[in-house]
């Protein structure tokens, strides 16, 4: 039986469809769902989560009370919940459930409510009425705080010694060994457990979730409010009372510091009450991670208890204001304990957080702290995925505060971008998101050679983390020239510089094309090529970003950069040619943003174009500043364009044109590409219709190069059609720049025809508005 | 919360694609997101699991290509354990956090932890806020589960027959995916229950 289970089980969830079981089987499975026999219900249970309820359902969902099935039964139920109202009465019966105790159910249904309530509110915190958040409240408190401290009668663990002796009730203990002397909590330890014990581990573990839900939304309280709360709770830290209508007991021995400061819960209303029950809880959490597990298990959960007590104290500090200041002490302790430990870095971060959030009312100093998440954790622990996601989003999701609260953190980039360099395909997001903050006009230079560089940094880090493993004497056999050049003092300054910390100590190195020779062996391990893959989407993000907080005077800085850096790039295939683009591109839109950029840098430009190697080695950025030259370096652009100027340019790119195509291309480079061909003549072309004495020397070559072509193949044009495209262009420039006037205005158009706006001209305005009124009454 | 676990390969399959995922289980916990979200029309039953389908697909893969680049990355050579040597291959696993977009597949952001061993992957999606020094604990610990109990290191494995043991292991140790703060005595309490379950 059990084994058709589950081959039906099987068969239906293979199936990508749902299904529907005959109404027999449907009533059969119905049935077992309730069978003493776990694993029936289990089988059944996940047979009928893969069918569709039957076709009467919706009547019959309301006639199931969630609190006398099995958790499993009420994990189907909760999965075939077809509306907001179906899950509303799940609530109400889970919650009427609590109300009145029902002793007969099976003790699982009490345990199972919490996280249903849970999961359900997840969607849906409106189906709870005030009322319910009230009584939860009440719950909540009582097993949070009141639970039972002595451990569990129930069966007995089996020992030799049974007998009334192991019958008398024993206290729980801490993990430590030691006699617990406060309320329960998640780190007790006892043979076995009660069940509000139980509820208090279940409690705990939903409570982060609850306060968040029920507790972050402010509830529009005036100051006077807060006045009487901060005035309460200080009047009640001093007394030491219980309330009346829970199961508490006094308890004369042992007492720990929480208890000894806690308020008189009475006169707090529930949710209060829930409020200051957390804050001690938390407050005893933290004390109790202090002591040392015997196991390692323990040790992690006291980890991840700290972590959630941090994220609790700073969830009801958010709330109610007045609790910082009892907060803060107990914080800053755990700070100083745990902040030399990198172990502890995941539990140092909710503590940023909660410095972040209150540090400024409670007048904290948070130098250390965020040397610590700007400096050590970034520099030491890149290579931690788990920290790396957490400490990202904790930069995303505190973005705005940390831009105004934190100073150096527009300069803590070159440390950040570790986390990127070591696992770029896991953080690439997260940096999409993060970067355009790190662009800063003071920093943009800097931040672009470093971006440049990340294969670099990732190829360090890596050296870096394996310099750490080999032993310093062991000669690195396979080739790790790098390795050895990392280790070797003379070289030390290079590598050094890629792993600072911060920036503003200088944009890039001198040596930069020694540490590329140094790394040359790195461009095919596995971090340097994904690295490598990312790069030119961080390069658009940066461009997009900088645009909008830079000078003309940076822009300028940055197209130098663009050219000196265009031939200073580790040598990754593919690499270099996809920077190229991203560069082409972002150099075309500057200039067309800014036109006389291409006056401020004319010097350097013009330097790049009269190189003839570059139309080889960089065909696509050579094409771009060449079309740059040609559109923009005239008067109509910028008053300070002379025909000096003009003059020089053309006779640079004449020269190039002859060059390249009067003879043989290098050996090993390929023919230069029709284009660049094109692009150039067309720059002539453009730069002679400004300086019209230019016009007889295109015109000359324009012919002479139609005499060469027409016989037949050239030795630097391979494809006769790509060659047949050149010679028309050649002749289309030819004919125009005979009648010069015309070709001025062709070549050289006023800034009206080039930006048209139609939508103004009298004459053409008007079929494009009855065309667009057309377009929108007619409604897809 | 806990919004699903997966088990599903990490390796490549013959049958399927480059970069497919194979999934092997997968549990959905809660009610259906799409109840809440406001939609124009509400998903019928067999359109709100075609839905839950696919973005457990999608989680699959991506994890999928997350586990391969880390490996790759990482440069390791892939020891095959054998059976009974569960708790070296848990070792020996590699481990990582995914950060799933707004949209891409779940309507809100999410958190995909996964722990690669061998050929499979365990993948628990969270919520963001989610405790994840908890998460990734309770994913070492129900992975260990599965690999001694579920025989996954050896020829032959149980687990798309024997689904049920996993059901019965997450109803324990994540009910309703509710991830619980187990110290060891609590735990063990729940692993006797689990493994009085697993040798029926």
């Amino acid at each position: 039986m059990v084994d058709s289970l589950q081959r039906l089980h099987l068969i239906l969830s293979a199936n990508k469809y749902i299904r529907t079981l005959p109404p027999e089987l449907q009533k059969r499975l119905q049935s077992l769902l309730s069978s003493p026999a776990e694993q029936f219900q289990v089988l059944s249970s996940a047979v009928l989560r893969e069918t569709l309820p039957p076709a009467a359902h919706s009547g019959n969902y309301s006639q199931e009370n969630i609190v006398q099935l099995n958790g499993h039964a009420a994990a189907l139920l909760l999965s075939q919940a077809g509306s907001r109202a179906d899950v509303s009465s799940l609530c109400t019966q889970l919650l009427r459930g609590l109300e009145s105790r029902q002793s007969e159910g099976p003790t699982n249904s009490l345990t199972h409510t919490l996280p249903i309530l849970n999961t359900i509110l997840t969607h849906n915190p409106e189906c709870l009425t005030e009322d319910h958040v009230t009584l939860l409240s009440k719950k909540l408190v009582d097993w949070l705080r009141y639970a039972s401290i002595l451990q569990g009668g129930g069966a007995s663990s089996g020992g030799f010694f049974t007998g009334p002796r192991s019958r008398q009730p024993v206290p729980i203990a801490e993990l430590d060994g030691t006699v617990s002397g406060d309320f329960f909590t998640v780190l007790c330890v006892g043979q076995s457990f009660t069940e509000d014990q139980w509820m208090n581990v279940f409690s705990f573990s939903a409570l982060r979730h609850w306060l968040l839900t029920y507790h972050s939304v402010s509830n529009g309280n005036g100051t006077a409010d807060t006045a009487h709360r901060l005035q309460l709770s200080l009047s009640l830290s001093h007394s030491h009372s219980f309330s009346n209508d829970d199961r508490s007991e006094v308890d004369g021995s042992v007492v720990s510091m929480v208890s000894a400061t806690s308020s008189s819960s009475r006169l707090l209303p529930p949710k209060e009450r829930l409020r200051e029950k957390s804050f001690q809880y938390c407050q005893r959490l933290i004390e109790q991670s202090d002591r040392k597990a015997h196991k390692k298990s323990d040790a992690d959960l006291q980890k991840a208890c700290l972590v959630e007590a941090v994220c609790i104290l700073d969830c009801v500090c958010e709330e109610d204001a007045s609790l910082v200041f009892r907060a803060f002490p107990c914080i800053k302790a755990l700070f100083g304990r745990l902040s030399s430990d990198l172990s502890f870095a995941r539990v140092l971060l909710p503590i940023a957080q909660f410095y972040l959030n209150h540090g400024e009312m409670a007048a904290v100093d948070c130098g250390s702290v965020w040397a610590l998440v700007f400096g050590r954790f970034p520099s030491e622990l890149f290579n931690d995925p788990f920290l790396a996601h957490e400490l990202l989003r904790f930069l995303r999701l505190n973005l705005e505060s940390l831009q105004l609260r934190v100073p150096q953190y527009t300069h803590s980039f070159p440390n950040l971008l570790k986390f990127l360099a070591w696992d770029s395909p896991a953080v690439v997001d997260d940096f999409v998101d993060l970067l355009p903050s790190l662009v800063t006009a003071g920093t943009a230079v800097e931040l672009l050679h470093t971006l440049l560089d990340l294969p670099c940094l990732s190829a360090t880090l890596v050296l870096q983390v394996r310099s750490t493993c080999l032993p310093i004497s062991e000669q690195s056999g396979r080739g790790l020239l790098s390795l050895d050049a990392f280790r070797s003092p003379s070289f030390r300054g290079l590598f050094l510089f890629l792993l600072r910390g911060e920036a503003g100590s200088g944009d890039t190195i001198d040596r930069l094309s020694t540490l590329h020779e140094l790394l040359v062996e790195t461009a095919d391990w596995p971090r340097v090529v994904q690295c490598a893959q990312i790069v030119p989407v961080l390069l658009h993000i940066f461009f997009n970003t900088v645009i909008t907080v830079a000078d003309e005077k940076l822009l300028a800085h940055l197209i130098l950069v663009m050219l000196e850096r265009s031939s200073l790039l580790l040598n990754i295939p593919k690499y270099n040619k996809e920077i190229h683009r991203v560069f082409s591109s972002h150099l075309l839109r500057l200039c067309k943003l800014h036109p006389s950029l291409v006056m401020d840098q004319s010097h350097e430009l013009l330097e790049f174009s009269g190189a003839t190697a570059n139309v080889y080695s960089k065909e696509e950025i050579y094409t771009h500043v060449v079309w740059v030259l040609g559109e923009y370096l005239s008067v109509s652009c910028d008053s300070r364009c002379s025909v000096t100027l003009i003059t020089s340019c053309f006779e640079a790119l004449e020269a190039v044109l002859f060059e390249i195509t009067s003879s043989v291309p290098p050996p090993g480079a390929d023919c230069p590409a029709p284009r660049v061909v094109t692009t150039l003549m067309s720059a002539l072309a453009k730069l002679a219709s400004r300086s019209h004495d230019l016009i007889p020397r295109v015109s000359l070559f324009l012919s002479k190069l139609r005499t060469v072509t027409r016989g037949g193949s050239v030795a630097w044009c391979s494809d006769e059609e790509d060659l047949v495209a050149i010679v028309t262009r050649g002749e289309e420039l030819w004919s125009l720049l005979k009648a010069p006037g015309v070709a001025q205005s062709v070549l050289t158009p006023p800034a009206h025809v080039t930006t048209p706006q139609w939508h103004r001209d009298t004459n053409v305005a008007l079929p494009l508005r009855l065309r667009t009124l057309t377009n929108l009454t007619h409604s897809h | 919360m806990v919004r699903c676990f997966l088990i599903h390969t990490v390796c490549p399959v013959n049958a399927l694609g480059a970069g497919e995922s194979r999934v092997l289980y997968c549990r959905v916990f809660g009610p259906d997101e799409s109840l809440f979200t406001d939609q124009e029309r509400e998903f019928s039953p067999e359109e709100r699991r075609v839905l839950q389908r696919e973005q457990t697909a999608v989680v699959a893969r991506q994890v999928h290509s997350a586990a391969s680049l880390s490996r790759g990355a990482a440069g390791r050579l892939l020891m095959e354990a054998l059976p009974g040597e569960e708790a070296l291959a848990l070792q020996e696993a590699d481990s990582g956090v995914l950060r799933l977009r707004a949209g891409d597949p779940f309507p809100e952001e999410m958190s995909a932890l996964w722990l690669g061993v061998q050929s499979l992957g365990f993948t628990l999606v969270c919520e963001p806020h989610e405790n994840l020094l908890l998460a990734e604990g309770t994913l070492r610990t129900l992975t260990r589960h599965c690999l001694e109990h579920l025989h996954l290191l050896g020829p032959g494995s149980e687990v798309l027959l024997r689904s049920d043991r996993i059901d019965a292991l997450l109803s324990r140790l994540l009910p309703h995916g509710q991830l619980l703060f187990l110290n060891h005595r609590f735990a063990h309490s729940l692993e006797k229950e689990v493994a009085a379950y697993m040798t029926k």
